[in-house]
């Protein structure tokens, strides 16, 4: 059953005339992974914005069509019911930390807390969110004297705590480095798995195809390609537009233009695959 | 101008020393990727050849200047730095104000300031944004504004603190443009990055950084093929490197072309 469906989406920002989304049908099963590709500009911050009730409870505009999550819809929601039903991490860990805590503890605590949630409960979910991001040894440390990585993980445990139905995450690892890289996506593949549904926007293709169940394609406020990763991510439609395509996969188109990628042979998105295709 | 970097030691106040005895010559015109894991120097280097930073001890000259004895407003006529947040570097009303405001800095005359924005402007594609305010753009926009109001200062020396980071495909291509530009104008272009794919494709020469001293320095070529080394900062050789260290091709291939052509020796 779907946890998410929206109906004819469409959204446009206050003082702006173009659409920002259009005519969006999305449905999302409850446990899927589903990541979203697309260029700067195509719509997936609002789309993350739409799914966590910001649009139309602080970003006001015009909103057409509905959202839906547990069959509850956006519109006759407030945003503080919201929050239990999706949680959003944005991009910059900066811009989700509270500040106001002295402690990861405290800071994952923070949200509960606001919500009025008594304190024998608070401990034992902040606890448990700690574990399954892995940085319960960071428990007491301040906030800011963090790795990238790690406050990205603190973040996303203070999101994880409120126990949303869904997680929607905006290119959680694009202000990290590599190996920041490599926790926070080691975090949501170990979610995923436990069977919590997850939105990822995402622009690093190789991780996407390693992860995901399900890709779709933005473009210009629409979905453009909605299917297997590998079948998106590979796909020609994605050519000349400005979407992250993996080097594997362009290296290989171009094999193929020359004789170089046997004949008949799907393209390739990681690694093992283009080793596997050239070899032959 | 070359850029002579003498055994530059840097301790931070507070007692972190960040950079240890590092040496490096960097000649006029040549295309530098700095690569390694967070921590390990990059910025505090770059903030050096600017007179963001002063030695702690070592020197550092750009050209005949001596980066101790002249004032960072001397060296920003040399030296042009990209931060990696527009946003620290962005205020004006418009862009092309933004832009102009370097080279109108330097007292040029208004014709000459004309030319050098409508140049950058078209470097970083935003010809027809000129009027808008850096704000109503978003914020990967405002990386090639950032990036344009550099490149409007003509400086000999452009430094991109990760100018990839948060950006789509599109952009990456049109800063690969620019780099590619500039080497061909005779510019020096240093680069801080993490995205190895983007260093190797355009970039000549790699330095990899590691607690604050030189771990490797040398062509593009030889360096990201020295996959233990560079593992010590946690840096990956680009992917088609790897792919083609996995099929047996003994060149380290950098790029698509060069992938490509050792591929169909091997087939041969």
């Amino acid at each position: 059953m779907a946890i998410v469906n929206l109906k004819q989406v469409t959204y446009t920002y206050p003082l702006t005339d173009t659409p920002a989304l259009s005519k969006v049908d999305l449905q999302i099963k409850e446990g899927e992974f589903l990541a979203i590709i697309g260029p700067n500009g195509s719509g997936k911050s609002t789309l993350c914005y739409t799914l966590a009730g910001f649009i139309p409870h602080f970003f006001k505009g015009e909103l057409e069509g509905s959202v839906e999550v547990a069959e509850v819809e956006t519109k006759s929601s407030t945003l503080n019911e919201w929050v239990m039903n999706v949680g959003l991490v944005f991009q910059n860990p900066f811009n989700q930390i509270s500040g106001a805590k002295y402690s990861v503890f405290e800071e994952i605590a923070f949200g509960l807390e606001n919500l009025g949630v008594p304190r024998e409960e608070i401990n034992p979910r902040v606890e448990q969110a700690l574990i399954m991001t892995g940085i319960d040894d960071l428990a007491e440390r301040s906030p800011y004297s963090l790795s990238g990585g790690q406050q990205q993980r603190v973040a996303l445990t203070s999101i994880l705590v409120m126990q949303p139905k869904v997680l929607v995450l905006d290119e959680p690892t694009s202000q990290l480095d590599p190996i920041g890289t490599r926790e926070v996506f080691g975090v949501i593949r170990s979610l995923a798995e436990r069977g919590i549904t997850v939105v990822m926007v995402e622009h690093k293709v190789e991780w996407v195809a390693q992860f995901a169940d399900r890709v779709v394609a933005l473009y210009e406020g629409q979905v453009l390609m909605d299917g297997k990763p590998r079948e998106v991510l590979t796909s020609d439609q994605l050519v000349g537009k400005g979407f992250g395509i993996s080097r594997y996969t362009s290296t290989a188109r171009e094999a193929a233009r020359r004789g170089l990628w046997p004949k008949k042979s799907e393209l390739p998105v990681t690694l093992d695959e283009a080793i596997t295709g050239f070899k032959k | 101008m070359n850029i002579e970097v003498n055994n530059l030691d840097y301790t931070y106040p507070g007692a972190v020393q960040a950079l240890r005895g590092v040496s490096i010559t960097i000649q006029a015109g040549e295309q530098v990727a700095i690569v390694g894991q967070n921590g390990s120097g990059k910025t505090t280097l770059v903030k050096h050849l600017n007179g963001l930073l002063q030695p702690t001890s070592g020197t550092v000259m750009i050209g005949e200047l001596d980066t101790r004895k002249v004032s960072v407003a001397k060296l920003a006529r040399h030296v042009g730095y990209v931060f990696q947040n527009p946003d620290e570097q962005l205020f004006c009303r418009t862009v092309g104000e933004e832009i102009a405001f370097g080279p109108r800095n330097f007292g040029f005359d208004t014709q000459k300031i004309e030319n050098l924005v409508n140049d950058a402007l078209q470097l970083v594609e935003l010809t027809d944004k000129k009027d808008t305010n850096p704000y109503d753009l978003s914020s990967t926009w405002r990386k090639m504004i950032a990036l344009a109001s550099i490149l409007s200062m003509d400086t000999d020396c452009v430094i991109l603190d990760e100018p990839t980071t948060g950006q789509d495909a599109a952009n990456v291509a049109r800063i690969a443009h620019v780099v590619s530009e500039l080497k061909k104008r005779g510019k020096t272009v240093i680069t801080i990055t993490h995205d190895i794919d983007f260093g190797a494709e355009n970039f000549d020469r790699v330095i990899a950084l590691a607690k604050g001293q030189v771990l490797v320095d040398g062509p593009a070529g030889s360096v990201l093929g020295e996959t233990e080394i560079l593992a010590q900062t946690y840096v990956d050789p680009p992917q088609l490197t790897r792919l083609g260290k996995r099929l047996g091709i003994k060149k380290t291939v950098r790029n698509q072309e060069e992938f490509l052509s050792a591929v169909e020796k091997l087939n041969m």
